[in-house]
């Protein structure tokens, strides 16, 4: 694959990310930028409102069969979840559960770009992000739900926690996936812990290749729109097995270290 | 604090569709268009950047002089500047025509 020809996700907008990967012409918005549900709490904290509180839903088919693919914009207030956009993405997949439910099993992709839940809504994000969850882990009962982080922002705080549950979990070199982001781990670890300023480090640690190796995503791919469709679909024909529900043990955390240190290339 | 503007220009044309570009992202901001019934375009904006009414009314009145289109245009603004409002509206336009 040559890289000029490239399609780049991460340069697209949500909605655009949406629409590349659903099958051309299929996509339909559910609660566009014309419903005009935006957060009703911005505007009292000074921040300007978007009309579709930064998250899209899109229904239309992948592979031919039927599909909803939901997209945080991570150019709006970092991504994060609010109470709109956090409502749209659990109503999504609890719609998913009542299409399987119904006999027209909808496959579920979250395309998600976040720094987590929206400071400005804070318990209202929490809130969204446990609904999320729930949903998430429902669905997963019945059919695969497949994550796909592949934008500027990668996916922090809270929806990292949502994105864990998920079945599939498909990650770009360029994306990162973490609890905390760097700026966090600085402020409360300390500089030593973590130079929010050093980006190599940052990709070393939280980058997508990273968590791939160390067993965190299921699959890495190039930041190319054909490429991740394909990674998509491989993973609603090849569903991987679940992990159980119940808490697992704890690894050893020498074996993690261990695990890390080869991934960076060095024997432990 | 945010600022709310309002404004109204004639209008002569109609669009056929609705239009939604861009994003409330640092230096840019969002347009959503609609065809209207009335005779003119009436537009408003909502920034994050107060006490440039007059640059908005500079770069609305020369969009609207050339394309006078029956619209309800809303900006949410986070800081674009006039060059980019100017590419978004172009955008809108070309979205509704």
């Amino acid at each position: 694959m040559s890289l000029l020809l490239a399609e780049s996700f991460a340069e697209r907008g949500a909605r655009e990310r949406a629409q590349s990967l659903l099958d051309a012409q299929s996509a339909r918005e559910l609660i566009g930028p014309f419903a005009r549900l935006s957060s009703p709490y911005l505007a009292a904290q000074g921040v300007v409102a978007q009309s579709d509180d930064g998250t899209v839903v899109m229904r239309g088919t992948l592979g031919g069969e039927r599909a909803c693919v939901v997209a945080t914009d991570g150019r709006f207030l970092g991504g994060s979840i609010g109470e709109i956009g956090g409502a749209k993405i659990a109503g999504a997949l609890e719609l998913a559960r009542r299409d399987f439910e119904r006999g027209t099993p909808t496959r579920m992709v979250l395309a998600l770009d976040t720094g987590g839940i929206r400071l400005q809504e804070a318990n209202l994000g929490i809130l969204a992000v446990t609904e999320i969850c729930d949903a998430i882990v429902a669905l997963r009962m019945l059919m695969p739900v497949v994550a796909v982080i592949a934008g500027r922002v990668g996916v922090y705080g809270g929806l990292s926690l949502s994105t864990a549950l998920c079945s599939s979990i498909i990650v770009s070199e360029g994306a990162r996936v973490g609890l905390n982001g760097p700026d966090v781990v600085e402020t409360e670890s300390g500089i030593e812990e973590m130079d929010s300023s050093d980006r190599p480090l940052i990709w070393r640690v939280t980058g997508g290749r990273m968590r791939f190796e160390a067993g965190f995503a299921s699959e890495l791919v190039p930041d190319d729109v054909q490429a991740i469709r394909a990674a998509v679909e491989h993973a609603f024909t090849h569903p991987r097995p679940l992990p159980p529900l119940e808490p697992p043990e704890f690894p050893d955390p020498r074996l993690e270290r261990d695990a890390f240190l080869r991934a960076m290339g060095i024997e432990p | 604090m945010i600022e709310t503007l309002r404004y109204e220009y004639p209008a002569r044309e109609a669009v056929t569709r609705r239009a939604h570009v861009g994003v409330v992202a640092s230096g840019n901001c969002e347009v959503l268009l609609e065809p209207s019934s009335a005779k003119a375009a009436s537009i408003v904006v909502r920034t994050s950047v107060s006490g440039f009414d007059a640059t908005w009314q500079a770069v609305l009145k020369r969009f609207f002089a050339r394309n006078p289109i029956a619209v309800q245009i809303e900006i949410n603004d986070f800081g674009a500047t006039p060059a980019v409002v100017a590419l978004r509206l172009e955008q809108a336009l070309e979205g509704a025509r």
